[in-house]
């Protein structure tokens, strides 16, 4: 009996593991940044390259940097989502313009609208890959004291920033809170 | 004699012809020791836009900008350890198309010899039992022989 048995149960299991697996996103990369130092950085403005955007003014509130590109098709879909984002007023959205044409990068925020406190401009994709992105849109959470507490991999959706960043925004303000 | 080799020659012609598809056609580094380095961890990379391919097959922007970091880390005397460490903290082990050995992937490693010992354990045991009851079968052709 046995001998049916335990094999019938490995192969359910096997086709259940195989199952899950074909749920998943193969290009998902989860990223190694999680729970560490945020790269810092200090770049241009997009807008105005007298005036550079740096990491080091954002510590002490929870932030959120947005990578993006007018070459992107998924960071257009996102775009109404950021900025509802950014009514909410819950925390700075930082742009990082990832090898993009100035102008072509400023007349899109100018047409759709601009989500962004202030937008960094990465010409030259040395800051995107100290982040380890590979493919826009991606969407970094990062901590009042500078580590990064979550990676979005996609175009934002409003389900993916209440259910993923809205709680984690609260609790790293609580944490925060308490210890001042 | 000619027509004979005609083939082989094609063959080779064909056979060469694989390094005018390669992407990253200019040289990095002129000394031949720094351009081996630089191609072989090329080599080694994945490319995370187009998952199959590595850096050096790829043409994806950032399959470039990527060289371009190898390239400069080689150019500041970094060594192929440093460089892959570098690419590791940004995007993961993944990026190495030869895995090390971690603490998550440990079991995956190990697999081909606990398998071998499963399958040893299996065939002992079979072998055993079969040695058993033809050792109690006295009628058996091997009767005694034991």
């Amino acid at each position: 009996m046995w001998k049916f048995i335990v094999p019938f149960g490995l192969c359910l299991a096997l086709g259940a593991f195989l199952y899950v697996g074909l749920q998943r996103d193969p290009t998902y990369v989860p990223s190694p940044l999680i729970g560490k130092q945020a790269p810092e950085f200090t770049l241009p403005s997009l807008q105005d390259a007298a005036y550079s955007v740096s990491t080091k003014e954002l510590l002490g509130q929870p932030w959120v940097l947005n990578v993006w590109g007018t070459w992107c098709g998924g960071c257009r879909e996102e775009h109404n989502v950021l900025l509802a984002i950014a009514k909410q007023n819950a925390v700075p959205l930082i742009g990082l313009n990832w090898k993009d044409d100035n102008a072509a990068a400023q007349q899109w925020l100018a047409q759709l609208g601009n989500p962004y406190a202030v937008v960094a401009e990465d010409r030259e994709g040395r800051v995107a890959i100290d982040w380890g992105v590979y493919g826009a849109p991606e969407t970094f959470l990062v901590g009042p004291d500078g580590t990064v507490l979550y990676k979005h991999i996609a175009p934002m959706t409003m389900e993916a920033w209440t259910r993923e960043f809205l709680p984690r925004i609260e609790a790293a303000r609580g944490a925060a809170g308490s210890k001042s | 004699m000619i027509a004979m080799i005609r083939p082989l020659l094609l063959a080779l012609a064909l056979a060469w012809a694989g390094n005018a598809l390669a992407i990253d056609t200019e040289r990095a580094f002129e000394d031949p020791v720094l351009q081996q380095r630089y191609e072989s961890i090329n080599r080694e990379l994945r490319c995370l836009v187009c998952q199959n391919q590595t850096i050096a097959d790829s043409n994806a922007t950032l399959a470039a900008d990527l060289r371009r970091e190898v390239r400069e880390m080689i150019a500041a005397g970094k060594t192929d350890d440093e460089i892959r460490e570098f690419m590791i903290e940004r995007y993961g082990d993944f990026v190495l198309y030869r895995p090390r050995m971690t603490a998550t992937n440990f079991l995956l490693w190990a697999a081909p010899v606990l398998l071998l010992l499963g399958g040893a354990f299996a065939v002992v045991r079979v072998v055993r039992r079969r040695a058993a009851e033809t050792d109690t079968d006295p009628a058996g052709p091997e009767a005694g022989e034991s």
